[in-house]
This record gives structure tokens, sequence and C-alpha cells, in this order.
């Protein structure tokens, strides 16, 4: 036992700590770097330096070689622990979510109904299991028969649970709190929710998107051009004289020019954005589509649960002439104490807002749940008073004689979007309920945001015009498009994609998944059907519709981090070149002149160098914040947003270094070494 | 600066500015094969030269087609220059009786005239018969700036969204709208103006100190106007447009300047109407014209100072008037040197190696930028190239993949397009370093210290950015220029060219992306700069370290009064 003691496992952090610490040297393996063209110059020409340090014939020059050897040799290692910290991060997301799924077993329903234990990641699509109460979901699939209520906190951290009924989709990794089910199994493992979730958040999956692709190609190339110049400079500026440059230097050079801190940082950027994605609760199924949210340029909402809360709200009573507000509110509260449902909810509150005095007496009595045949409900109250409220042509019915008001406040309400809803005691109409659409918080503003931004907001509802129209105005979308079907949704998006706009929409229901689909983005709710899970290239653990906002911005933020980063990077060039071409030349006496270049006035040679140098590096992680969060986003005009980001990072980016290799070179004079 | 001065700039920069307008409508009139003035007498000849070709006016090629047409076509007369130069002792109208040129020089010239560079490593009036100078290069002086201007087309048809067009029918266009009438224009204004225009042999006068004196002249003033239209640049004779029978007055001096100018700038606004962006055309009128005048007053500025070391002996408090024509004055100096080197013309009136340093960093700029309005279509493609790189550069920091004209900028463009910038600097800056580093190309650096680099950097920078100007100084006869400098002026030409038509095509093929808000403009003061800064900032990081060793060692020489012996 006492070995068992000893082997106790590390604490998470510090465990994270060596398998980062141990990623970043792993990646060093130059098999690895090629895929990184940039730094895998900077890892050749530490090679090179070594080399150099290790063959030098006097002491001064191979101090210097084995300085700069170990300044580049950093430099490579920030840019290995920049990636190995991104997907450090990530792991930790992925543990938590890869903790659920560890034990999972499945009861395989067999032929003759009995069922047999099977591991998870034994069960294939098509089979059929059991789940009873406690067990956790060992795979995604639909449930065929029986409710159930579902925890399934492990992927969504939401601790509140969800309903299972027949339709519905469960997912890997949930753990039933009641009742079993008959699920079937519509995902071979490896390929479930989670495992993409998990491959997702680590990098393991990770492909370039196409975005990163081209800035790799051209920072492939720009790596290229510098190669070029410091190869040429060597010959060009031996015309001078034999000894004019010194190898070391021109590597130092090199990699000062080479856009070290974009090349550094640019699979930290990617990972990154697809962690935040995972943070929001979304998951990709590839770095693609939330590259593509970037450019999305409509938005196609669905009206209930998207832009309005999903269910509607009792705003005001409208009585009939003769009848006090406070009599039709009591009928109205009375009639709806039993009534569980949202908008009965809301409609005790209204009333009890409206009444005098806040407490009144419950009365005792029958309640009449809703049904469809009658579009009624209500109560039986046990002093012989029956109350009614429901559909108002249903209540015309009911009553003797309805009041002629009665219709006129219905027609009204329903003018302005809203629903009317009646209610009578008695055979006796007193009055007209309104009921409303209400838009969620902040939509509006975030919409005006959106527009700033380009980006076109559509409301396709199957909701009649009139109410469409009213919702639409409140929110402020910039289209509505009512009594859509889902067919006329999937129209919609062909429409737009025609003239060659890039479509993001939301959907939960099997009908949805065409347009699912066909969208640039689809963001399927993961309450929703398997079909629409299937057809979206995001699912949304939350199921909130609303949150297609922020994956769009989430989107944006990484593209625009690349861009910000590679302009950074290019814009520190500038300073470099100032510090390292008077320096690299100053043993030759014809050159000497060069030195008025020398604005910073870095006081040696090789301090100048290896400031530059040292800048060059330590930038590295001091971006690594900005890779791994992204940069500062906010939603403007692209005029605006350039013009903040030129300024920020292209403008800042040429001076900062100037203060930097000034500041570092300073610093050095004090340990001697410039 | 004197009111001479000032009225020649304004006349020539005013001028353009407004010619581009109702040349670049023609231009766009023209090449949409819209009714022009010249329709009744040149359309039966056209349809003529296009059944000939078995084209017509409508029919399209894809981009490798349209490359190798050019390239093809260009190798073709490339072949035919050189075995006409190798042959010139036996063809007619060679009254001087010059015998065949050499291997070496023929290769150079065929290369450097069918490229548009028109390097010349050689003389005219003592080289080149009649024959060779109007068949053979003035014939080429008028077909490869048309292939360029072609290129140029279809690499404006492709962004606009149009078919590429026929390499043929743009060429013959190019040559019968364009060029032809220009030349007759530009030709009989010069021959009004005292340029010479004779097939009549070499005048032998007797001056009036009792010797004789051969004065060289032939079919000039053709040549002239055909030079400057095309951004040719090969002189009639050595001395180019600094000789009086070149270039004889102020007035022809103004005249030569707007001719290279004027095809260039209305591209521009061509662009913008075949777009229907003409803010677009604007903005980037704007960006190469500051550029422009960021070289003229680099070139005038310092020239009107003068060289300290002289200034400080007291010798003169003058301008440096060293190697200038008197009767252009600075003003017409300055004004013909920054259009030369702007539109790469490659011409010149005044000698290059007598140029202080900051002048002549000036020059490098126009030739390493090769966009400052640049050759016509040729200098437009190589401006659009860098608003690609710009775009996708500083594009993404708008939250979205970068578009330019409503086309995505992807992995396949963004690759094509920063090869194609590679290229430039790849060839200045390999071909320098290895004629500094093997002996056979030392041996042609007659002058010490960082001028003789410059000389040679020069000559590489001219060759790949199809200039054609020399700084002088240089061994540019010896064997390994004449070679080095034609591998390069080929490479300089049709490389870039033919990547950038792919990327014409494949922008084309791309669909196009609506404009909203989110998009980043690229018709707006901040474009401007931002392009402008691009522009300069990628260039600088390619070529400073070579300033440095040459014009710029140079300067801070100069400011310290260094002579070397």
């Amino acid at each position: 036992m006492a070995s068992a003691v000893r082997k106790q496992p590390l604490s998470d952090t510090s465990s994270r700590l060596k398998e980062l610490v141990r990623d970043t040297f792993v990646k060093l393996n130059p098999r690895t770097m090629l895929r990184n063209p940039v730094m895998f110059v900077v890892e050749v020409g530490t090679v090179v330096t070594l080399w150099l340090t290790l063959s030098a014939r006097h002491s001064a020059s191979r101090n210097y070689d084995a300085v700069v050897t170990i300044i580049l040799f950093m430099t490579v290692v920030f840019a290995t622990f920049a990636e190995a910290y991104a997907e450090s991060r990530g792991r930790a997301q992925a543990e938590f979510l890869r903790r659920s799924r560890a034990s999972a077993r499945a009861r395989l329903l067999k032929s003759d109904g009995s069922w047999d234990w099977l591991d998870g990641s034994a069960l294939r699509q098509g089979m059929r299991i059991r789940i009873e109460a406690g067990d956790t979901v060992a795979g995604d699939g639909v449930v065929v028969e029986g409710v159930g209520a579902m925890d399934e906190s492990a992927i969504t951290g939401e601790s509140a649970s969800v309903i299972k009924a027949p339709g519905d989709s469960v997912t890997g990794g949930t753990v039933l709190l009641s009742d079993s089910l008959l699920v079937e199994i519509t995902t071979d493992p490896g390929n479930t929710f989670l495992d993409r979730m998990i491959a997702l958040v680590e990098g393991a999956a990770r492909q370039k998107t196409p975005n990163e692709i081209a800035l790799s190609a051209l920072l492939g190339v720009l790596t290229l051009i510098f190669v070029l110049v410091v190869v040429t400079l060597g010959p060009i500026a031996r015309y001078y004289g034999p000894h004019t440059v010194n190898t070391t230097t021109l590597v130092a050079l090199l990699v000062c020019l080479i856009p070290t801190t974009i090349g550094a940082l640019l699979s930290a950027i990617g990972i990154a954005g697809m962690n935040r994605v995972a943070k929001i609760n979304v998951v990709a199924k590839s770095g693609r589509a939330v590259e593509a949210s970037g450019d999305i340029d409509t938005l196609i909402l669905d009206k209930t649960g998207t832009i309005t809360i999903g269910n509607r709200m009792a705003t005001e009573f409208l009585p009939v002439p003769g009848v006090s507000v406070d009599t039709l509110a009591e009928a109205a509260w009375i009639a709806s104490l039993a009534d569980t449902t949202p908008e009965g909810r809301s409609v005790v509150e209204l009333a009890e807002s409206v009444f005098n005095s806040p407490h009144r007496q419950v009365p005792s009595g029958e309640p009449v749940p809703f049904s469809a045949q009658t579009r009624m409900s209500g109560i039986d109250l046990a002093d012989g008073r029956s109350i009614r409220k429901g559909a108002v042509s249903a209540i015309v019915q009911l009553v003797d004689q309805p009041p002629p008001d009665l219709e006129l406040a219905a027609e009204r309400v329903a003018r302005d979007g809203g629903t009317p809803l009646a209610v009578a005691v008695d055979r006796q109409a007193l009055g007209i309920i309104r009921l409303k659409d209400i838009v969620k918080s902040g939509l509006k503003e975030r919409f005006a945001e959106f527009r700033a931004m380009g980006i076109r907001t559509v409301m396709a509802t199957g909701d009649n015009r009139i109410t469409a129209q009213v919702i639409a105005a409140e929110a402020g979308v910039d289209a509505v498009l009512a009594e859509v079907n889902p067919e006329g949704k999937l129209a919609l998006i062909q429409q737009e994609q025609a003239e060659g706009k890039l479509v993001a929409m939301t959907g939960d229901g099997t009908n949805d998944a065409p347009a699912l689909a066909q969208a640039d983005v689809g963001l399927a709710m993961n309450i929703g059907t398997m079909a629409a899970k299937e057809a979206g290239n995001m699912v949304d653990l939350d199921s909130n519709p609303t949150k297609l906002l922020d994956v769009i911005e989430v989107g944006k933020q990484l593209l625009i981090t690349r861009g910000a980063l590679t302009t950074f990077s290019i814009a520190n060039d500038v300073a470099k070149y100032f510090a390292i071409v008077p320096a690299m030349f100053s043993v030759v006496p014809i050159l000497h002149g060069l030195s008025a270049l020398n604005i910073m006035g870095l006081k040696t040679p090789h301090g100048a160098i290896l400031s530059a140098l040292i800048f060059n590096a330590l930038i590295i992680p001091a971006l690594i914040p900005f890779a791994v969060k992204g940069v500062r986003y906010r939603p403007q005009s692209a005029d605006r947003l350039l013009l903040r980001n030129i300024i920020n990072w292209g403008v800042v980016g040429v001076i900062i270094p100037f203060i930097g290799i000034w500041g570092i070179d300073r610093v050095l004079g004090l340990f001697g070494l410039a | 600066m004197s009111i001479s001065t000032m009225a020649t700039w304004v006349v020539v920069i005013g001028g353009l500015l407004i010619l581009c307008k109702p040349m670049g409508i023609y231009l766009y009139r023209v090449f949409t094969f819209q009714p022009t003035v010249l329709d009744r007498p040149l359309r039966p000849v056209e349809n003529g030269i296009f059944r000939l070709l078995h084209v017509t006016r409508d029919s399209n090629m894809s981009a490798v087609e349209y490359g190798l047409a050019f390239v093809l076509t260009n190798m073709v007369w490339g072949i035919m220059a050189y075995t006409l130069l190798r042959i010139q002792g036996i063809l007619p109208f060679n009254p001087e009786h010059f015998g065949n040129l050499n291997a070496g020089l023929s290769f150079n010239t065929a290369a450097s005239f069918v490229t548009n560079t028109n390097w010349q490593a050689y003389s005219g009036e003592n080289t080149m018969s009649y024959f060779s100078q109007f068949a053979v290069l003035q014939f080429l002086q008028f077909v490869t700036p048309a292939s360029g201007a072609a290129a140029g087309l279809a690499f404006v048809r492709g962004l606009s969204g149009r078919q590429l067009g026929n390499f043929f029918v743009d060429l013959t266009l190019v040559l019968t709208r364009v060029l032809l009438p220009l030349s007759i224009l530009f030709g009989l204004a010069f021959v009004a103006l005292g340029v010479p225009d004779t097939l009549a042999p070499y005048l032998h006068v007797h001056t009036l100190a009792g010797q004789t004196q051969i004065i060289p002249r032939g079919p000039i003033a053709g040549w002239e106007a055909i030079e400057h239209l095309g951004q040719n640049g090969g002189g009639f004779t050595g001395a180019n447009s600094a000789n009086p029978l070149e270039n004889p007055s102020a007035l022809t001096n103004i005249l030569q300047s707007i001719a290279m100018g004027l095809v260039p700038v209305a591209f521009f606004y061509m662009f913008g109407l075949f777009t229907g962006r003409k803010r677009l055309a604007w903005t980037l009128i704007a960006v190469a014209g500051t550029i422009f005048l960021a070289m003229l007053a680099m070139i005038y500025f310092p020239e009107m100072a003068g060289n300290p070391i002289i200034n400080a002996l007291g010798l003169s408090g003058h301008a440096n008037m060293v190697g200038k024509e008197l009767r252009f004055g600075m003003g017409g100096t300055s004004i013909f040197e920054t259009s030369t080197m702007a539109f790469t013309t490659g011409s010149v009136v005044s000698a290059h190696d007598s140029f202080l340093p900051i002048p002549s960093l000036a020059m490098f700029l126009g030739m390493f930028l090769n966009m400052v309005f640049g050759g016509k279509g040729v200098g437009l493609l190589n401006m659009l190239m860098f608003v690609i790189l710009t775009i996708f550069l500083m594009g993404l920091m708008v939250g979205r993949t970068p578009e330019f004209l409503g086309k995505k900028i992807e992995a396949k463009e963004v690759s094509l397009t920063s090869v194609a910038f590679l290229l430039h600097p790849l060839l200045i800056l390999v071909g320098t370093a290895l004629a500094v580093a093997i002996p056979a190309g030392i041996a042609g650096v007659f002058n010490p210290g960082p001028h003789g680099l410059s000389e040679v950097l020069y000559g590489f920078t001219s060759a790949a950015a199809n200039n054609g100007s020399a700084m002088g100084g240089l061994g540019a006869s010896l064997p390994f220029y004449e070679v080095a400098l034609g591998i390069v002026v080929i490479l300089g030409r049709y490389a870039s060219i033919m990547a950038m038509l792919l990327v014409a095509e494949s922008l084309l093929q791309k669909k196009a992306v609506p404009q909203t808000s989110g998009t980043m403009r690229t018709d707006t003061p901040l474009f401007w700069g931002v392009l402008l800064g691009s522009i300069v900032i990628l260039n600088a990081l390619t070529f400073f370290p070579v300033m440095a060793l040459g014009p710029l060692a140079e300067h801070y020489l100069l400011m310290a009064h260094h002579v070397f012996g």
C-alpha cells in the first residue's frame, strides 16, 4: 500500500504545467516545425549560430554567437510555448468533458426485449439501448420510447434538468435523472458531439481554415523575401571587403525581419478561437464554420424564442364597459392560478400588480384544463361560479350576449400585434387580456450594432403578418418575412446566397434541417432533433438561438486578431532595421556614416543587434494574452474598425519597438553587455 | 523655385490630370467596343486584321491562353529582332554601313526591346542602321508596350467581372486606336518643333574651327513619339533625350514628359470606369500621384541645394548642374526624370550618374515600386498587386475575410500575388549579389565606393522594372551584363504578368459578395493612407539594406566631405 500512497496523482495544475512544458519541447521537433515555415527558419538559424558558436576561434566572437544562439532558441521556445499554452487551455476544458464520457456502459437491447451490458465504445449507429434513472448516456441518440428528466450539466454546465420525450435527442455524457428511456443510437463512437467537442478544443482535429491557409501562404512568401534579402546582403556587402558582414549577425537580422510574432502566435490564435466558441457552450463542427461566421452578411432569425422570449406575456386588461379593471383582473387571476404555463403565470403576475390590496384569498374549486376542442381553460369554483378564459371566438360562443365592445377590443389587440384572450364569468364576458410577445432585452441595441457592421437581420416567422411586423419594428430588425414555412426559409437563404451573401440561421426542428444545411452558418439547438443537429455546422448546447450573435462576434474577433498581430509584426520591422543596419556595418570604415541611422542611440553594435533580437523574442510571450483572448473588439463599421486597429496595431507597432529596443539596450548596458 | 520651373511642373502635372479623364473615357469606350471617333477609317482595317487572325472582337481567352499568346508572340518578335540585328550588315537602309551585331549584344538588345525595357548596351548612332532603328527597334517600340497594355486590360477586365478578352484583338486595338494615332500626332508636333525625321545619311559639316563634324540624324521624330508614348525609353542616339536633335527645347521636353504619362494615368481612370468605381480610381491615382510628387521633390530640392563638397570649396553656390542640359534647367530636368522613372520609360535628359545620392534614391524608388503609374497597363497591374496585398494584410482587421471589388481574396490569390511581389526583389537582389560576387561582374564596376555599387544595383533594378535607363559608369557591354540583364528583363516582364493574369481569372470565377458597411472601403482617404503606408513599408523592408549600402552610404560620405582619390 505504501507504493500507492507515493503514487498519489499530482494536482491538476502541476500536471497540466508539466504537460505544457513537455509539449513546448516536443513541438521543437523540426518535422513538426516544418508546418510553420516562419518558425522553422528561426530553428534552422539557431542551428547555424550554434554551429558557429562551437566552431568560433576567438572567445569574444564565441560569446556573441552563444548569446545570439540562446536568444534564437528562446524565440523558438516562446513560439512552441504559445501553441502548447493555447492547447493546454483547451485540454482543461476537454478533460472536464472526457471525465463524463469515461465510464459509460450501455444496456444493449436484444430482439427478445432483454438487455446486455455493452461497453460504450462498442455502440454503433442503429443499436437500441435502454437507459435507466442514474445511467450515464453512452452515446448520441434519439429517444424512441419513454419520457424522463435528463441532467445535461456535463456538457452545458446548466444544472436545470431537461425533459426528454420520444423524438428528442440525447447526448452522450448526460445523466438520466428519472424514469427510463429507450434510445436509438445515431452516431458511431468517436464521432459523437462530445468527441467532436473534445477534439476541437484540444486542437487535435484542428485543420487550418481557409483564411489561415491564405495568411500562412503570405507569411511564407514574406519569409522567403527576407531570406532573399539577407542571403543576398552577404555578397553585396562583401563588395566593401571580405569581412564586412558576420554570419551570426545576418542570421540575427533575418530572424528579426521575418514575421516571427504572427508566425509564433498564428496557431495559438486559431486554437483559442475554437476555445472561445466552446466557452460559450457552442460545439462547432469545424474551424471553417467559426471563421465563416465572421463573414456573415445576413442573419435569419426566428421570432419566437430568438427575438422574443419564448412565451407571450399578459400586458394589459381591457374590460368591457360596465366592468372595472379590478373585476376583470380578479377573474383572470382566479382562472389562471391553476395554469402553470408561462402565459398563465404572466396573467397572475399582471393581475397581482393591478390589485390594490395584495393579499387575496385563494378560492377553492375544480380547475378546467385547456383543450384543443374548447380552446379555453378555467376553473369551476366551489361557490358555483365558473370562470373561463380562452380564445375570443370560443368565449363569444360561450356567453349569452357577447358585448360588441368585446370583439372591438379583441380586434384592436390583434391589430397591434398582440393576442387577445377573453375572460368570462358565468357566461358573461368581462373583457380582454392582451398577450404580447416580449422582445428580449438588449436585442435592439445589438441589431443596431450589427447593422453598423453591415450585417442584415431578417426575421422569419410562421406568425401572421401583423404580429410579425409589430415585433420586427420593436426589435429593430432590417426585414421581416411573415407566414413562412421551413421551405420558405430555405428559399430565402438560397435567394440571399444567390446575391453572394453569407447567411446564418438557427433552427431546431427536423423541418429546419434543409435550411440549416443550406446556410453558411447553421446553429442547431441542442434540444432540437438529431436531424437538425446533423444538418447545422454548430450546435448550441444551451439551446439559446440568440447565441448566434455571440458566435459571429467570436468569428470576427478571430479574424481581427490575426490581422492585428500580422500588422503589428510587420510594423515592428521598421525599428529593427534602424537598430541592426547601422550596427552590422560598423566595422567598415567607409560605411561609418550609416551610424547616423542609429536614431535610438544604441551604444555598441553588438548591443544593438542583441537588443533587437531580445525585443523580437520577448514580444511573443507579451502578446500571448492577445492571441488567446483575442484583441479588443467593438462592433463598428468597417472603416472605423480599420482606423482604430491601424492606429492600435500599425502605428503603435511602428513606435513600440523603438522604445522597447532602446530600453533593452539600456538594461544590457547596466550589465556591461552593450 | 523659379517661375519657369513652376510653370513647367504645372503644365506637365496639370496636363496629365486634365487629360486622364477624357483619355480614360476614350480607352474605356475602345476596349468595351463602343463607338468612338476613329471607327469609320479604322474599323475596316481592323476587321481585315481580325479575319486574318481568325478572331472576332468579342472572342475570349483563358488566363493561360492569354498569357501564352502574350509570351509566344513576344518570343517570335524577339527571335526576329535577334536575327535581323545579327545580319544587319546585309540589310538595306544602312547608309553608314554598320556591320552585324555580335551575339551577346543582339540577345541583350532583342530581350530588352521585346520586354519594353529598352536597356541599351550600345549607342544607336554608331551601331544601328536605319533599318534596324525603324524596322526592328521602332517596330518593337510599338508592339511591346501594346502587349503590356493588353495584359493590363485583361487583368482589368477580369477584376471588373468580364471575360479576359482576346490578346490579339487587344493588341491590335491598342496599336490602331491608341499608339498609332497618338504617335502621328506627337511625331508631327516634334517635327514642327525641330526634331529631324529623315532617311538621309549623317551630315558631315565643316565647323568654323575648320574641322569636320559628323552629325548623326535619321528618322528621329517618329521614334521620339513612340519612345515616350509607349514608355519605351530607348534613345535613337546614346545621349537619348539629352541630345538636342531628340529633344531640342523646353517645349519638346514638356511634350515628351506628357507623352510618357498620358496613357498610364488614363489607364488608372479607365480602371475606375471598367469597375464602376471612379472614386477607387481617383484613390489609386492619388496614391501614385503622392509618390510621384515625393520623387519630384527628392530629385529637385537636393539638386538645387547642390553638392556639399563643391559648395564648401566656395566654387559654386548654385545647383548641381553636372550632367544636366541648360536648355531644360533644373525644373525641366527633374520633371522629365521623375516621369521617366515613374512611368518606367527609361529615356533620360541628363546623366543619372551625376545625380546626388538622395535624387538617385528617388529614381530607385520609382523602379522598386514599379507602380507610380508605371508603364501603361503593367503599372496598373503592379498597383493592383499592392492593393490586393494591402487589402489582405489590413482587411483582416475589419473582421471579415478580405475582399476586393466584391471578390474574396483567399489562398490562391494571395499566393500568386505575393509570388509576383517576390519576383521583383528576387531579380534585383540576386542579380546584384551575383554581379559583385564574381570577377566577371566586378570587372564592369568603374567607380569606387558606394557609387559603384549603386551603379550595379541600378542596372539590375532598371532591367527588372523594365525601365531601361542606365545610371552609367557600368560596363554594360561586358558579356556578363549583356546576358545577365537580358535574362532579368525577360523574367521581370513575363513571370509577374502571368501570375497576375491567373489572379484575375481566379477572382473572375468567384461569386461577387455585396458591399456592406462591414466591407473595408477602398475609395476613402483612409485607404489612401493605408495603401501608401503598406507600399512604402513593404518595399522599405525589402530594399532598405541595399539602399543603405548604396545611395545612403554615399549620402553620408558626401555629408562628411569624403572624396575618393
